[in-house]
């Protein structure tokens, strides 16, 4: 913080003339919150005199929040869909990025006591498994692996987020939970990820656009090119995103 | 002045959720099948809460009003520790007790008690943070109403039992009374430590809570519904216990 505004006053007027202190409000979904928090520290750096602030929460909050005025330069949710609203409603203006995609995986406690290899195992007697319920994206999305692999889930809970199957397994509730790659990446051991075959049929989109609402549509767009860009890719990458511009 | 404006504070995010109730479908949205599962769940739930409230809590009030031991400031302050504790930690907490792995989960296990996924879980979320309140209602009567009649009873020649039946019961009514309205209210309203520490599944341990939550989701008109739903409860609730408050007021007692 107090680096920050050392930079702010340092490099006041290095950039346009009326950079001497912005802030750019990036509302972003709740998934991105390590690698935006990164970019975000980076980008403040490479533009004195800009703060970055990040509203983190579940894609369908932030848009709800955008459209009951709240204002925020760029939007970035974990899904087309919600980004499909956001542009139908006039809040995202220009052509929405794609940035990343994530796949589900299952997510195991780390003695794997349940012995899960593959989909299909999930649905053995006394295995309990959580899974998001269909309204929420990740239920929605562990529906659609479940018609590609021809299995029905009986599962023992159906949760509201995906924290909330995350925290079931973490805590050995759970035999098994459906999650995406990046909770199991960001779990660090907690828990084991297992890939399965029907994952690439429920693939997950993050747009990135630009909103109406911005003061500074230029500045805007410079951060969408920083998270598009090799640098943010990688961190993308990193935390366990297929990215949609790979380093070569 | 202020008193108004907090009245308003309440009174005014209240009335702009019933300004966005969709009346004309207001009666097929709170009676489709998940919402009348999640609103039966919640009820049969609460009911046996505050049955548990009431075996559990009614000795620890005793113990409370009736003894002094050492340590007595704190094992009140333990048991009123779920009023102020979020309840998301009351229910990691359950988990790490009650859970398959937890401390008392495979003594649980071996009476052929599953609690983890459970509508027993969910009881016993609602229960714990809903005890506090039955205790602290029923410690304050117990105090204000005092052993004299008690003594009388005993050197007349009644037996404890018959004394804690006809003269101790009685008294302490209303206070017994309104600690059960207030924990069957706050079961019903129990949200994060079921989240928690239950989970969530239609008909098993989607509570009216859980299903507003999830609602919220994809039929933002179903969630405000069902919440009118809760209000209302809960308002018919308090009224309950206000009146029996006001009432004892002109038996020239307080809680």
């Amino acid at each position: 913080m107090a680096s920050t505004a050392l930079l702010s006053a340092a490099g006041c007027g290095s950039d346009d003339d009326q950079t001497s202190s912005k802030t750019l409000t990036v509302f972003a979904a709740a998934s991105l919150k390590p690698t935006f928090t990164a970019l975000g520290t980076r980008f403040e750096a490479e533009h004195p005199g800009v703060k970055v602030k990040f509203n983190f929460a579940g894609s369908s909050d932030l848009l709800a929040q955008l459209q009951q005025g709240a204002r925020a330069d760029v939007f970035a949710p974990a899904d087309s869909a919600t980004m499909k609203k956001a542009t139908d409603s006039g809040l995202a203006v220009g052509k929405p990025i794609v940035v990343a995609s994530n796949t589900l995986q299952i997510a195991v406690p780390p003695t794997n006591p349940a012995d899960v290899n593959s989909l299909a195992d999930l649905t053995g007697p006394g295995v309990k498994v959580v899974v998001c319920a269909p309204q929420v994206p990740c239920g929605a999305a562990a529906q659609l692996v479940q018609r590609a692999a021809g299995v029905t889930l009986k599962p023992v809970s159906e949760e509201s987020s995906v924290t909330g199957v995350m925290g079931k397994v973490v805590s050995g509730e759970a035999d098994a939970g459906l999650v995406y790659r990046t909770d199991v990446k960001a779990a660090a051991g907690k828990v084991k990820g297992i890939d399965f075959a029907q994952s690439s049929s429920a693939v997950n989109e993050y747009p990135v656009a630009a909103l109406r609402t911005s003061a500074d549509a230029d500045l805007a767009d410079s951060f969408i090119g920083a998270v598009a860009g090799p640098q943010g890719q990688r961190a993308l990458a990193d935390a366990g995103f297929r990215v949609a511009f790979p380093a070569e | 002045m202020p008193a108004a404006l907090g009245a308003a504070f309440i009174l005014i995010p209240l009335v702009a959720m019933v300004a966005e109730v969709d009346w004309s479908n207001f009666r097929a949205l709170v009676t489709s099948e998940s919402s009348r599962a999640a609103l039966w769940l919640s009820l049969r739930t609460s009911a046996a809460s505050t049955l548990l409230c009431v075996v559990l809590g009614v000795p620890m009030a005793m113990v409370l009003a009736r003894n002094d031991f050492p340590g007595k400031q704190v094992f009140r302050a333990l048991v009123l520790l779920p009023l102020v504790l979020p309840p998301v930690v009351g229910g990691i907490a359950l988990v790490y007790t009650f859970g398959r792995r937890g401390l008392l989960g495979s003594t649980f296990d071996a009476l052929g008690l599953q609690v983890a996924f459970s509508t027993t879980a969910v009881v016993f979320a609602q229960t714990f943070v809903a005890l506090p309140f039955m205790v602290l209602s029923l410690e304050g009567t117990l105090r204000s109403v005092g052993r004299r009649y008690e003594h009388v009873a005993s050197t007349l020649g009644g037996r404890p039992t018959f004394v804690l039946r006809r003269v101790t019961l009685p008294l302490v009514l209303p206070g017994l009374t309104s600690g059960a309205v207030l924990a069957f209210a706050r079961s019903l309203g129990e949200f994060g430590a079921t989240l928690t520490f239950a989970g969530s599944l239609e008909g098993v341990t989607r509570t009216l809570p859980l299903e507003i939550y999830l609602q919220r989701e994809s039929d933002p008109d179903a969630a405000v519904a069902l919440s009118l739903v809760l209000v209302v409860t809960a308002v018919l609730v308090v009224a309950l216990v206000h009146g029996r408050a006001g009432q004892r007021r002109n038996d020239g007692e307080r809680t």
